[in-house]
């Protein structure tokens, strides 16, 4: 805190993103292995180095590869010492820096590193998700991820709101953009595959794999400073809705409407969307629910179903978003993260690049 | 590079827990083959009920008995079933909105094929046979041909039952391939030849023993291997007095630090070959392999002198 700037809020803008190959699975490496050459990649970005970075932030979750503590463990990666201004998030790294984005705000720090890994490799995935789940009346169930994102669908299909054709074409656009991203799991046409659970199919679902990535956030002349054109926060929100299923319309997603609201997304129009919808059929609904239009360029990264290391996903949205204003590609961009079943919670951010 | 090592990793707990005075009604409720709801303050029946309401987060507590019949409201077809699921076999996932409720319940719906499944279809609920006070009191819903539909509306319910069930038990098990990384493959690796390699950072040159693939003060890969020990020095140390369980050592012994000689850091061992009350920091101390181990069974004196303090005592 300089105690010379004047009261209100500060700008903060993506400075950096850096990103692994995401593959099925990774086990010659540990966590911190696999994290390591991603955190190197975005701070040589910047040319900034470990004790230059004012806080750090992290999202995980041990249940992935059933490491207790994985996450002190990734932390040897940073370099922490001298002890660093540090911070945790069992949830998607965008809440890692959702939690950045703030101390930056407060004036506390003036960069900010966040990350996130997600090494789904070691676990039964769809089963070791049943676990975020109530414990009461969901997860003796064992109602796994598919099977939820599954009813979703069908409730979609049955408001007439898509069909599976519909949905196949969103897998097929997914893949077919993702084969410009050398970082994609899935990269170019593949069959739309069997029902895994109906009405989704293989092509529906996100592949199941491992990842890391990275950012770094700046305040104001610090940001000019590290980056040419950088991706600027114009705003960001999170929103939760009720976890119950049976009290939710899942045909829609008003938690990502009003988080876009409060971020300011509905100001102006974006040119392109990052949306975190594992499941083809959830991106109807983000679609409904943010009112992107054809115009808006829509995960040209591939998204979600071309790479979906679980606790990373939501963090790479805002880092595509971010790197594509960056490359003066966009000028104003829309990122989305989710967590939990059938996008109970969903986080927007609205990035802009000055005026070229 | 060695071959990636792999282990089976289990993670299994019976977690315990205690129920909300709702929950209670309710899953108690469930093993006397009643179907409870609660009322929110404008008026909706949410089944299953929930102690606060999801949208004001008002506590509710006015319960009401619905029907064991109603109608499904979105479905999926599982075809495979998975370990703890509801069925065994091929079944549609459901949710139902029972009559009287206004929210759905998610549960299992036994039917011949997805063919036969629809939004919209009645269905009931088919009990467990043993019922205990919990979700799975449903076994499952099956189709109820009904078609003049429940008309009964929900009446009133004290939420008392005798023997009230206050909380549940809910075993969770995980099943995961434990893979141990580069590094600590490595360390594995020469260990099972008995001997102990490090790694050291390429900027501060600290040697880590046990390798972890990261100096975590300089952030870097920790890339040239270093053979360390097998010698060692008792840095510091504890007597351990109470026997642990499934442990096969008699007590008193010593738990120690061990700094191998070259290891820029101390791991653990426990020392034997000594009596307890002789252990003093500065010992030298060797491995003790048991036949066929992967790690040192304990460590012993060498005999040497004991070692200068000035030489161990950053490795504290």
């Amino acid at each position: 805190m300089t105690g010379q700037e004047p009261p209100g809020p500060r700008d903060v803008a993506v400075v950096a993103f850096a990103q692994s190959d995401h593959r099925r699975t990774t086990d010659e490496l540990s966590e911190v292995e696999m994290l390591m050459p991603v955190l190197h990649e975005v701070l040589r970005a910047t040319g900034l180095r470990t004790a230059d970075i004012g806080f750090t932030c992290s999202g995980s979750s041990d249940y992935l590869a059933g490491r207790a503590f994985s996450f002190t463990m990734a932390l040897d990666g940073v370099g922490a010492w001298p002890p660093i201004s540090e911070s945790h998030v069992e949830m998607d790294g965008a809440w890692a820096l959702y939690e950045a984005w703030t101390k930056l705000l407060t004036g506390e720090a003036d960069t900010a590193l966040v990350y996130s890994y997600g090494k789904s490799s070691p676990g039964p995935l769809r089963d070791v998700l049943t676990r975020q789940l109530d414990p009461y009346y969901l997860a003796p169930l064992w109602p796994d991820s598919v099977a939820l994102a599954a009813l979703q669908a069908q409730a979609l299909i049955d408001a007439g709101d898509t069909d599976e054709p519909a949905l196949a074409a969103i897998a097929a656009r997914s893949r077919r953009d993702a084969a410009a991203n050398p970082h994609a799991q899935l990269r170019g046409p593949l069959p739309h595959g069997d029902y895994v659970v109906r009405p989704l199919r293989t092509g529906d679902c996100p592949p199941v794999g491992d990842g890391a990535a990275a950012v770094i956030l700046a305040a104001g002349d610090r940001a000019r400073e590290l980056c040419e054109r950088p991706a600027w926060i114009r705003g960001i929100d999170h929103r939760i809705e009720a976890h119950a299923l049976g009290v939710r319309d899942l045909t829609d997603s008003p938690s990502t409407r009003l988080a876009a609201e409060k971020a300011g997304a509905f100001e102006r129009p974006v040119d392109t969307a990052e949306l975190h919808a594992p499941f083809t059929a959830q991106e109807v609904v983000l679609r409904k629910a943010l009112r992107l239009g054809d115009g808006v360029r829509v995960n040209p990264s591939g998204g979600p179903l071309a790479a979906h290391p679980v606790m990373a996903a939501g963090l790479i949205r805002i880092g595509e978003a971010a790197a594509r204003v960056h490359r003066a590609e966009s000028d104003r961009a829309l990122a989305h993260a989710t967590s939990g079943p059938c996008l109970q919670q969903n986080l927007v951010a609205v990035l802009e690049g000055e005026p070229r | 590079m060695p071959e990636v090592l792999k282990a089976p990793l289990v993670v299994e707990f019976p977690f315990t827990r205690s129920l909300g005075p709702v929950q209670s009604a309710f899953l108690t409720g469930l093993r006397e083959r009643v179907v409870l709801g609660v009322r929110t303050g404008d008026g909706r029946t949410l089944v299953p009920p929930v102690e606060y309401d999801p949208v004001t987060a008002e506590e509710i507590d006015e319960l009401v008995e619905v029907a064991p019949t109603g109608t499904v409201t979105t479905w999926a077809w599982n075809h495979e079933p998975r370990r703890g699921q509801p069925l065994g076999t091929p079944f549609a996932w459901v949710l139902v909105r029972l009559d009287g409720a206004d929210t759905a319940l998610l549960h299992a719906l036994d039917a011949p094929g997805p063919e036969a499944v629809r939004t919209g279809l009645r269905v009931r609920i088919r009990w467990a046979a043993e019922r205990t006070g919990a979700i799975t009191d449903i076994a499952c819903f099956e189709p109820y041909d009904d078609p003049h539909g429940e008309t009964r509306r929900p009446a009133p319910h004290s939420g008392h039952f005798d023997g009230q069930v206050t909380g549940i038990v809910a075993p969770a098990r995980l099943d995961y391939t434990y893979s141990p990384g580069r590094a600590q493959s490595a360390y594995l690796d020469a260990l099972a030849g008995h001997r102990t390699v490090g790694e050291r950072c390429p900027s501060c040159r600290k040697v880590y023993v046990p390798p972890r693939g990261a100096c975590p003060t300089c952030g870097l890969a920790t890339t040239e291997r270093v053979e360390v020990g097998p010698r060692g020095t008792v840095t510091t140390f504890c007597i351990v007095n109470i026997k642990a369980k499934n442990l096969d050592i008699e007590v008193p012994y010593v738990y120690a630090h061990i700094a191998l000689d070259g290891a820029g850091l101390a791991l653990h061992g426990r020392i034997g070959g000594i009596p307890y009350d002789q252990v003093r920091m500065g010992l030298r101390v060797e491995p003790v392999w048991a036949p066929g181990a992967r790690h040192p069974d304990h460590y012993r004196p060498t005999g040497e002198p004991d070692a200068d303090y000035d030489t161990y005592k950053e490795l504290l």
